[in-house]
């Protein structure tokens, strides 16, 4: 009995900093938007309007909204498919008992270090008017194409420095995952008179189907949140024709810039059910595609 | 099949040796780039610096930027050392004590630890807000000194590290305390460094937070510097200037990445076997 209540004590002590931070910061947040997102919020006088569903219909008769829905998700649909393949690609390879194999990690892993602002810069500087894929494209092709300032062009900037920038996070998981699969399913299939390419197909994916999976929804996950490197690049507009406004950079420019707290919680409460319905869905698709595999 | 072993062998190394430049590349431009001058810079100019100009560097660390870079290494340290102590203590706790509530709020930890940051950010500002945190360094230590994936990580670490070592320790008469701070931490010493070099690193790079709650340029921490200094010199072309920037905020994070290499591979292999 005294043993059970000094565990009591000594558990729940433990736990305090990290439930007081957990409650303080992320449940009464969330609390917090439950109510916030039905609200017209005045930060500077401090009042509150109960507006009920106002906030859900004027963020769908806001075309910035369609605008960031088309920009997002074209992200993530080009984003993580191709990162996702280059990361898988370039793991078998380093896995094909390559010499000096930890060189190049060590090398490929340095974009994953970089801080999204850091990173921007850089990418800025590359692709700017006057940078140097700009000026070595003009020497190939004769065409100078201003990618920063096209909005057919600015987001995709974006997209290669996320893939380059996620793509050896991704590997490492790949790789360590290659590592487990028992090389005993290999030598059958050799036997069976399997060329590296088809093991690669009919052995590699089928057993590294659970990674794949948390690759894919993180990618996801991480694709829909993209904020740092638009708002970087466009100085938070989101331009230029808001091609590269996303929707955390909308939410952000509908709290601090249109100064409406509410609309901005409500907003952040449909991007949350859109992550959320995405990985609900590729769960069960990935889940059910293992179960036949 | 020797020969065919022998091309596919040469198309192997091609591959990663070419995604190996094309991964410096950026980088080593940058750094050139941040040796040229501004005048070199906006006539477009040669691969190399035609003469090497440090005064990128030298109006970098005459600029604000060194206030930064010291608020975002204090700041990411006392954030980091908070972190490690408080995410070992709740995955101790998981792992090892019985307590009232256990259940649950390991439940609550497994679900708060889905919701994107992202879709919390406008009513924690305001939360932050109300406790007059706003524009201070408290804010992004206070909101980021725990982290639910390595209270997981550890609770895994502690439920694989054997008991016996501990149940000696009670029989000597060490109290749950001592037993913590005098076995348990010397023996985690790995999980502990791999914790605190990812903390470190993500309060290093992350840039949301600090744009939300921080807005005097003294209190920048270094990504939002990297900002400011992109918005004013970006117009005159100073890049030497800007890259300089970039460039040794990277430092810092390769250093720790040269010498505890091992912690940086290893620690993905974990947050897989957490899934």
């Amino acid at each position: 009995m005294r043993k059970k209540r000094s565990n009591n004590i000594q558990g729940l002590t433990f736990m305090t900093p990290a439930t007081l931070t957990a409650s303080l910061f992320i449940v009464v947040p969330i609390a917090y938007a439950f109510f916030m997102m039905f609200f017209n919020i005045n930060l500077l006088s401090g009042t509150r309007t109960f507006i009920g569903f106002d906030n859900f219909r004027k963020i769908i008769g806001d075309p910035r909204f369609w605008a960031a829905l088309r920009n997002t998700s074209t992200y993530v649909a080009v984003v993580v498919p191709i990162q996702t393949s280059i990361a898988l690609i370039l793991a078998a390879l380093l896995n094909s008992k390559v010499k000096f194999n930890r060189a190049f990690l060590t090398v490929m892993f340095i974009p994953t270090l970089t801080s999204s602002s850091a990173m921007t810069l850089i990418f800025m500087w590359l692709f700017n008017n006057n940078g140097l894929v700009v000026n070595q494209l003009e020497q190939l092709t004769g065409m100078r194409i201003h990618f920063l300032t096209n909005p057919d062009l600015a987001l995709s900037v974006i997209m290669i420095m996320n893939i380059f920038s996620t793509v050896p996070h991704f590997m490492v998981v790949f790789l360590s995952g290659l590592q487990d699969i028992p090389t005993n399913l290999y030598e059958a299939a050799a036997i069976d008179g399997a060329t590296k390419i088809r093991q690669f197909f009919h052995v590699t994916i089928p057993q590294l189907m659970p990674i794949l999976f948390y690759v894919i929804t993180m990618g996801v996950v991480g694709t829909f949140q993209i904020f740092d490197q638009a708002f970087i690049l466009s100085g938070g507009t989101g331009g230029p024709q808001n091609s590269t406004l996303t929707f955390t950079l909308y939410i952000y420019q509908l709290a601090f810039t249109s100064n409406d707290m509410g609309r901005a919680t409500a907003m952040s409460f449909i991007l949350g059910v859109i992550i959320f319905t995405f990985t609900a869905i590729i769960n069960k698709v990935m889940k059910a595609d293992e179960m036949n595999g | 099949m020797k020969k065919d072993n022998q091309t596919l062998k040469i198309i192997v190394y091609t591959i990663l040796i070419l995604y190996s430049l094309l991964t410096l590349f950026p980088f080593a431009w940058s750094i050139l780039t941040s040796f040229k001058s501004t005048a070199e810079i906006a006539g477009g100019g040669t691969f190399f610096p035609e003469t090497v100009s440090t005064s990128g560097w030298q109006t970098l660390f005459d600029s604000q930027y060194t206030t930064w870079v010291r608020n975002s290494l204090v700041v990411a340290l006392i954030t980091t050392v908070l972190n490690v102590i408080f995410n070992t203590m709740a995955g101790y706790a998981f792992a090892r004590i019985d307590f009232f509530g256990r259940k649950f709020l390991f439940s609550l930890m497994l679900l708060l630890i889905m919701i994107p940051a992202q879709v919390t950010m406008i009513p924690l500002y305001i939360v932050v807000s109300n406790l007059n945190l706003i524009n201070t360094h408290w804010s992004i230590i206070l909101t980021s000194m725990i982290n639910i994936a390595y209270i997981f990580m550890m609770r895994q670490f502690f439920i694989n590290f054997p008991k016996e070592v501990e149940e000696a320790a009670s029989m000597d008469g060490l109290s749950t305390l001592g037993i913590f701070f005098k076995i348990v931490l010397p023996n985690a010493k790995p999980a502990l460094a791999t914790q605190a070099i990812f903390i470190f690193m993500g309060v290093w790079n992350e840039f949301m937070r600090p744009l939300l709650f921080i807005s005097s340029p003294d209190l920048y921490m270094l990504t939002q510097g990297l900002n400011a200094l992109s918005n004013q010199f970006r117009n005159i072309t100073a890049w030497d200037i800007i890259m300089a920037g970039a460039i040794f905020s990277v430092i810092p994070i390769f250093m720790l990445f040269i010498f505890l290499n091992k912690y940086f591979i290893a620690a993905n292999d974990r947050s897989v076997g957490g899934k």
